[in-house]
Order: structure tokens, then sequence, then C-alpha cells
């Protein structure tokens, strides 16, 4: 067939095509709608022109003019559209944590790289009250030091934090914690040595801190101020730990896959696992500015709340979600 | 075929291959220049704003920098297709299939922005676009996306100062477009240099030859 033969047979459906493009390509308010159920027809045979047009050596502008229409089309056609709430409650009840246990290695080694640093540091510096200068210089001693002891009025809290409201400090804490979760998790891009220092370190400084603090007595400011947010947040550091395991993990090891291919079928689980902390450490930032810092309560009240908060975390990881095929 | 452009192509579910031409590290290192004037210069006004609310201003000031810093691409990616400077620059994000990019990708490729930043202004970035043929940073890589051009950039066919000349042989259109990209460009490429190309193909010398190679890129954009 000659071009001018195609053209003048096909024209009318590619103006109809483009006519339908357009108006799905506006806003949702601005659009008319009318006749988008034809766009999976019109498209199948969009293309099937695009081909014979390419197929034929037609001339390029032509085969230039289709490609555009043909990748309009394939944009709308396969643009991903869901009710976003529902994802949303679908992904804290039943993916992540379906993410968290199909993941259950990563998940152990990353909670071991911070916790044994963290209970070898606290031992050592439980037991030894100068050991901490090993790793902290004077200044930051003698800062947090300040936070817990007894005289402090707002325990917790830096000097130049002391006067700051709970609405300030839940500001601070999601800005610092969910920064440290995402570089935990994209430290995984250099071999997992980002990740593992990361690990390494937040074990030793916790750990560090707790030691020191309760071989100096302070135990009734320290342990129940920490003991509420805990849950959450240690956990949540762990599993942001595990996506950058998962990362690391598939560029060292990627199997019978290519890198790249391993990388990103990795980055997907890692994805949903970052997320899911990140949604633990808001809630752990929120116990902490508000819950944390009330010290006017008993601190067996504030351990009991640590207890419960464990548990049901415990519970949600291991058991929410269970027997739905997480997508 | 040998690629002569920045062109990567995949093919659709039904058949047919698409091409999309990938952005290189300039017009994105502009595009994040625009974008951070319009993050730090927003975020500098609301923070005025805030000041006069004290205390609870400085909460929601670090809950807002929180926001930008990490979540400022994302929602433009997956709500509009590309970020305010992106758009600005004339590119957009797409998945490896040029379908537009989702909630998942967006994440990870956004997220892992502090490594490509890495030791600074995407030193790591920068390396990892120059060794791989799509322009993909560290972050494009493990979530599968690519930096495009979002208009196809019309070729402008009118003006080939040639008269037509029917080709020889009919070619294919990978062919026709390097003839076509050569009348395009050999107005900004030295006399010398637009004869030596012509004569590969062309039998006659000089002058003659460009004439006739225009005169088939002419009878090519006619598009009979």
């Amino acid at each position: 067939m000659k071009q001018q033969q195609f053209i003048d047979q096909q024209r009318p459906l590619w103006d109809s095509f483009r006519h339908l493009v357009e108006q799905l390509e506006k806003p949702a308010r601005k659009r008319d709608a009318a006749g988008q159920e034809q766009l999976p027809a019109l498209y199948r045979r969009l293309c099937a022109d695009y081909a014979l047009a390419c197929h034929r050596n037609y001339s390029t502008p032509l085969v230039d003019e289709l490609h555009d229409l043909v990748q309009r089309g394939h944009r709308l056609l396969y643009r991903r559209k869901s009710v976003w709430l529902w994802r949303a409650m679908m992904f804290f009840w039943i993916t992540f944590p379906s993410a968290v246990r199909r993941n259950a290695r990563a998940f152990w080694l990353s909670t071991a790289l911070f916790y044994i640093p963290a209970l070898v540091m606290g031992l050592a510096c439980y037991n030894d009250g100068d050991f901490i200068y090993s790793v902290f210089d004077t200044q930051e001693v003698a800062n947090f030091e300040y936070m817990y002891d007894p005289g402090n009025e707002m325990p917790g809290r830096e000097e130049n934090r002391a006067s700051e409201s709970d609405f300030a400090m839940f500001g601070y804490y999601i800005w610092h914690n969910i920064g440290i979760g995402f570089r935990t998790f994209a430290g995984g891009m250099t071999a997992g040595i980002g990740t593992v220092l990361a690990m390494l370190f937040n074990g030793i400084v916790i750990g560090g801190v707790a030691g020191h603090i309760t071989q100096l007595g302070f135990i009734n400011t320290f342990w129940p101020f920490v003991a509420g947010h805990s849950a959450f947040e240690l956990t949540a550091i762990c599993i942001s730990g595990a996506a950058g395991l998962l990362l690391a993990h598939a560029l060292l090891a990627p199997g019978r896959r290519t890198r790249g291919e391993a990388l990103k079928l990795a980055a997907l689980q890692a994805v949903t696992l970052m997320m899911g902390a990140a949604i633990l450490l808001v809630g752990a930032a929120f116990i902490e500015a508000y819950w944390s810092s009330i010290h006017s309560i008993a601190p067996a009240i504030k351990y009991a709340v640590s207890g419960v908060l464990w548990f049901v975390q415990i519970l949600y990881l291991t058991f929410a979600g269970r027997g739905h095929h997480a997508a | 075929m040998l690629q002569l452009d920045t062109v990567h192509t995949f093919e659709t579910p039904e058949g047919v291959e698409l091409g999309l031409r990938v952005a290189g590290p300039l017009p994105r290192a502009l595009a994040w220049v625009i974008d951070a004037l319009i993050r730090y210069g927003g975020l500098f006004i609301v923070s005025i704003a805030l000041s006069i609310l004290g205390e609870f201003g400085f909460g929601l000031f670090l809950i807002l920098l929180f926001l930008v810093e990490w979540f400022y691409p994302v929602l433009f990616e997956v709500s509009r297709g590309a970020t305010p400077g992106k758009k600005m620059m004339g590119l957009a994000v797409v998945h490896d299939n040029g379908t537009p990019i989702g909630w998942p990708a967006s994440m990870i490729r956004n997220l892992l922005r502090v490594v490509d930043f890495f030791p600074f202004l995407y030193g790591t970035g920068l390396v990892t676009m120059l060794i791989n043929r799509q322009f993909k940073r560290l972050g494009d890589l493990a979530a599968g996306t690519l930096v495009i051009y979002a208009e196809h950039v019309r070729r402008s066919h009118g003006v080939i100062a040639a008269a037509p000349r029917t080709l020889p042989v009919p070619l294919p259109i990978d062919e026709q477009r390097a003839l076509l990209d050569f009348a395009e460009r050999s107005s900004s490429l030295a006399p010398g240099r637009v004869e030596e190309l012509a004569q590969i193909i062309s039998d006659e010398q000089g002058p003659a030859a460009v004439e006739t190679v225009l005169g088939y890129a002419h009878w090519l954009a006619r598009g009979r």
C-alpha cells in the first residue's frame, strides 16, 4: 500500500485517538472523558499502524508522529491508579509486616549488628566509669550526663533544648531520627559498608550512654525516659539497617540474576521495609515527645507501658497480615 | 543497530518498540539547582512566617524541613511526573518501560540520593551516570527509572535548501533518520566536514555531493 493511501485510510482513527489522549492528559476536573472506554481498543489499532509504518519504511515524519501518539497512549494506559488511603492501610497491616518476616535473616543480622556492640559497650561502660571517654569527648559526656541528671528539670533534653515545647521536640525527633533511618538504608548502596558502620555506631553510642548513665546511678531519670519510645525506635532502626543490608546483598551476591536486576528486586523489598520503619519512627517520635517527657509519672507505670508497647509490636510484626498474599 | 543518539528503546506489551530520549548530567544538574532554589527559598519564607508562632512554629518548621529534604521530589514526581525544576528543563522521570513513575520507584530513587550526593555535589552520581548508557545514577539503577526529555523534539523539516531528489534505493527508518539528521545539522558543521560526510554515500565530489544528499533528505522530509 502506498503511504498516502495508508494515511488517508487511517487518519480518522489517529485523529480520534489524539483527541481522546488530549482529553485524558488534562487534570480530572477539566477533562471531557466521553469515550474513554475506547482507549485500549484504539490504542491497539494505533500500535498496529505504527508497527506497519515502521515495517514498510514509511517516511520519518509519519513514523515520528505515530511514535509520539503511541508513547502518549502507553503512558495513559499503563498508569497506576489506586485509592491511596486503602493502599496505605493494606501496606501497614499486610505488606510491611509480611516483608519483615520474609526478610527475617536481614532483620536478625541487622539486629545483631546493633545489639551486640550495644551490650558490649554498655557493660564496659557500666563496669568502668572512664571507659566512656574512649568513644566520646568530655564535652559530649558532660552533655548527656546533664540530660539525665536527677537535678535536671527536663530529663532527656540537652541543656540548650530544655525550654522547648513538646511539639518542637516532636519535630526535632522526626527530622533527626527518620533522617538517620534513611541514611542507614541508603548506606546499603556502598556494598553495605555504610549500613554496617551506621548500625555498629548506633549500637556503640546508645549502649555506651545507657551503661555510663546507669553506672552513675541516674537510673530513675534515664530508664523511665527511654523505655517508652525504645520499642518502636530501636526496632525501626534495625529494620532500616535490614533494608540497607538487602541492597548490599543484591550487589554482592546477586545469584542467578544480573546485578542490576537483583538490585531492582531487592530495592522494592527494601523500600517497603524502610517506609514501614519510617512510620514506626513517627510513632516513636510522638511517644518520645509527649509521653517519655512527662516526668511526673511513676517509673513503674512507664515500664509497664513500655512492656505493653514491646509486646504489641512483637505481636504485630509476627502475626499481622499472616495468610494474606502480600502484594 | 549502531546507536548514535542517547535513545533508550523498549518493547511495549503490544509488541511495538518505543524510544525515549534520556537526559544527561547537565540539564539534570540545572534542574536540581532550580529545585534547590525553590525548596530552600520556600523554606526560608515559611520559616519567617512560622517564627511568629514561636516554639510550635519551630516544631512545624523541623517537620517541614524533613518533608522537603526527603519527600519534595517524591511528591512532585508521583503527582506530576517531574519536580518543578525538571519541568522547567523539559525533563520527566519514568520507569524503564516508559510508564509514569509510581510511589515505590520514586521513593527508592530519592532516598538513595544521599549516596549519589557523596562525597559532595553528586560526585558518585555523576561517575555512575557517565559509565552507563542511560545516564542512570545509583538511585535510578536501584529504582529502575530513567530521566528523559518529556516532549518529543519536533524536527524542523521545512528548511532544506536543496531540490528534492528521489532516493535510488528504499532505506530503513534509522538510515532515513540519519539523512534527516545530517540535513538538520549540516548548517552547524564546518563546510569541509559536511562535504566529507556527504561523499561517504555519494559518488560525486565536493558541494555537488552535499547537494545530492540534502536532496535525498528533502525528498524524505516531504514524507511521500
